[in-house]
């Protein structure tokens, strides 16, 4: 079965909607949200529509830290990131809070482990950004795949059988395969707001089959979304970093 | 149980019948399986992993499953299956053919046999490189010829994909290959250069030609260092008559520095298929190796170059393409050559490490046995060759990076597709002469091209004012359509 894996899309329905459909035309059959869905961008509600759209047809959804702090959690953010927050409670139905608050930490199907942070302490959001993080995560982790998000940067770490670590920037549309006899940790970068320079939005194909994972690279009209941030009063930096992806 | 030994005959791993247990190799078992449904003649490799967990057979085996499954093509044994845990394998298309090895062990092969030889793995070697994936165990034993000629290589576990994980690289902190063939560049740990393989074909090459090892057989990886800044004896030190070309090539490709050598395996067999084309330096002149200045300067450069750790640079496959240009020499296409050397000079202005083959088809007749002279009893052979040169000196090419070929073909389109075909060609360019309605119906031969080639084709036009362009509306006319516009 392939599996769409989609993390950090932070109310950009622009960029959602072109990740959905491009997932639809290379024949996903379900999906996994990696958390985060809203925060930053200017339609939170229509993508938390989408998403509980989804998880009401089998889709698993993993609670994120923007996530958290919307329903209420006290969560660390940065000015731009809480100024967001404070947006977004504003524009949430019972319905939205109620469905953010019920989201798992963690979900382990099988071999795979869904999580949208570091998964060493999931609920402390920590960050995988080098090998030295990494490592941890690949050391802690029973999984033989372990998918998260958070960083908004697409990047791939592995562990070899006598605990070599090494990590990788993969390639758009190039099939990876995830070895067996390895431990392999995939850091999805972002729907909804790239921070790699690349504006296009980031999103991952995991074939079950023959665990084999792709990640994608999809256009969409930054444009649109930017003047939809810049419109609602949204912090201005939040609309112009989704053209250089920054 | 991760004991290949322990199987026997009539065996089923996930559906693959055991069938006979072939030649073992060093880091695995070998054995013929067949599967229903599965026509193809099937190899099992099964890892030897009985002696605990040696990281090389591992990661070897892990990396030549991701590298073999991403693989296409002639040269390369289908990839079927793989598995994992419960009984590790690989299976594959059993290549039916020769070892190289087997001509290795003939001795000491002419020149144009090792040529051919040599243009058949530089073939190979072209077309794994353009799936991103390079070699680096290049040696006869993982070369094998099928009856027909064609070479597949085998043997995945030490090579690496541009494009991939790679995951030898990330495991070792040693070089890792075979001591005769390794490139200087991998004993200092470098794994994305597919100019690595271009070495080590150019150890095989010397040894075909030879029946020596340029650097002998080392084993220990002390001793590989010594190629950088220890070049060979030149291939004339042991067989006297050696063609210079042949010195030529091989030395070029056992240059130290990557720069200096081929940019592409393409390139590299272009050369091995056109000799008398092949450029001759000081390499081909050679009689002993450097001295001892020469290369204690090098020894002083190189004794502690730290290892590679760059990441792969933009793909020198794609910056050195083969070019071919086909000419139209006859009197009234003047302006039409000039067109397309205007064209080609744009072209090549953006690539300077391409290779353009100049290319005229000489038209003969089906029937009739041609003369071989014209009316003024001139070769016209020799003729349309010196014309072709006279046409190509205002090119931006180099002397050793141009070559110049008359074909005498009844069908030039065929012949011009043929040449792309065979010598690995990236990009065609070629004139068409204005569309009259006859050539139109008859099908022109830049239309043929256009149809057939293997690559990137580009039709040049010679300019013309819009008031003479025989187009749609001349077409109407000659068929007794109404004149619409102005035109004609």
């Amino acid at each position: 079965m392939r599996i769409a894996l989609l993390s950090d899309i932070h109310g950009n329905r622009e960029a959602f909607e072109a990740c959905l459909e491009h997932a639809e035309r290379n024949g996903v059959a379900q999906y996994v949200f990696l958390g985060d869905y809203v925060g930053y961008g200017a339609d939170p509600g229509w993508v938390l529509d989408s998403v509980m759209a989804h998880v009401e047809r089998g889709a698993i959804a993993i609670l994120g830290n923007h996530d958290a702090a919307v329903a209420g959690d006290p969560v660390s953010l940065n000015e731009d990131a809480s100024a967001a927050i404070s947006w977004t409670q504003s524009r949430l139905s019972p319905a939205h809070n109620d469905f953010l608050r019920r989201l798992p930490l963690t979900v382990q199907r099988g071999n795979y482990l869904y999580v949208h942070a570091n998964p060493v302490a999931p609920g402390e959001w920590g960050y995988i950004t080098d090998l030295y993080s990494a490592s941890r995560a690949l050391v802690a982790s029973q999984a033989h795949a372990t998918f998260c998000g958070h960083t908004h940067v697409p990047s791939l770490f592995h562990m070899s059988v006598t605990g070599k670590f090494a990590s990788f920037d993969p390639i758009d549309r190039v099939e990876i395969p995830l070895t067996p006899r390895r431990r392999w940790l995939a850091v999805i970068g972002s729907v909804g707001q790239p921070r790699d320079l690349n504006p296009a939005a980031c999103y991952a194909v995991l074939d079950t089959a023959t665990d084999v994972l792709t990640y994608m690279r999809v256009p969409y009209d930054v444009d649109s979304a930017a003047k939809k941030i810049s419109n609602a009063g949204l912090p201005i930096g939040l609309s112009y970093r989704l053209y250089q992806g920054y | 149980m991760l004991n290949g030994r322990s199987l026997v005959p009539g065996d089923t791993i996930d559906g693959f019948r055991l069938d006979r247990q072939l030649e073992s190799g060093g880091m695995a078992d070998f054995w013929r399986v067949s599967h229903t449904g599965i026509a193809l003649p099937l190899i099992m490799k099964i890892p030897l992993l009985r002696r605990g967990e040696d990281p090389l057979t591992i990661v070897g085996f892990e990396q030549e499953q991701m590298i073999l499954s991403r693989l296409s093509g002639p040269h390369v044994p289908r990839f079927i299956a793989a598995g994992d845990f419960e009984q590790p394998y690989i299976v594959m298309e059993h290549v039916a053919g020769q070892s190289l090895m087997h001509r290795i062990d003939q001795g000491p092969q002419p020149d144009e046999a090792a040529a051919r030889v040599g243009a058949r793995v530089a073939d190979a070697l072209h077309d794994i490189h353009q799936q991103h994936v390079i070699h680096l165990d290049l040696k006869p034993s993982n070369i094998i010829q099928r009856d027909n000629g064609t070479v597949v290589l085998i043997d995945f576990g030490l090579s690496r994909n541009l494009q991939l994980p790679d995951l030898i690289g990330e495991e070792f902190d040693s070089p890792v290959g075979t001591g005769a063939y390794v490139a200087p560049e991998q004993v200092r740990r470098g794994r994305n250069d597919p100019r690595s393989d271009i070495f080590g074909l150019g150890v095989i090459l010397y040894v075909l030609a030879t029946g020596e090892y340029p650097f002998g057989q080392p084993e220990r990886e002390s001793e590989w260092r010594r190629r950088l800044w220890r070049d060979p004896l030149p291939p004339r030190w042991w067989k006297k008559d050696i063609a210079p070309w042949l010195q030529e090539i091989i030395l070029r490709c056992l240059e130290i520095n990557p720069d200096a050598r081929y940019e592409t395996a393409a390139q590299l067999r272009f050369a091995l298929q056109h000799p008398e084309d092949v450029l001759l330096t000081a390499r081909s002149e050679r009689h002993y190796r450097d001295g001892t200045v020469a290369v204690f300067m090098r020894w002083l450069a190189n004794r502690n170059a730290p290892p590679i750790r760059a990441r792969p640079a933009a793909s020198l496959i794609d910056r050195s393409p083969i070019v071919m240009s086909a000419i139209d020499l006859s009197p009234d296409a003047e302006g039409l050559r000039e067109a397309l050397a205007i064209a080609l000079r744009r072209i090549l202005a953006t690539e300077p490490s391409a290779r353009l083959a100049c290319v005229n088809v000489l038209k003969t007749s089906r029937i009739t046995l041609d003369r071989l002279e014209d009316a003024q009893g001139r070769n016209p052979h020799l003729q349309r060759l010196i014309e072709l040169k006279h046409w190509a000196r205002s090119l931006p090419v180099a002397d050793d990076r141009i070559t110049y070929h008359v074909f005498e073909s009844p069908d030039p389109a065929a012949a011009i597709i043929d040449y792309a075909v065979n010598n690995n060609v990236d990009h065609i360019v070629l004139g068409a002469r204005g569309s009259a309605p006859l050539r139109r119906y008859l099908g022109s031969v830049s239309s043929q091209v256009v149809a057939k080639a293997p690559c990137t084709v580009t039709v040049v036009r010679q300019p013309v004012s819009t008031q003479d362009m025989p187009d749609e509306q001349g077409l109407a006319t000659l068929q007794g359509g109404t004149e619409s516009t102005g035109a004609g």
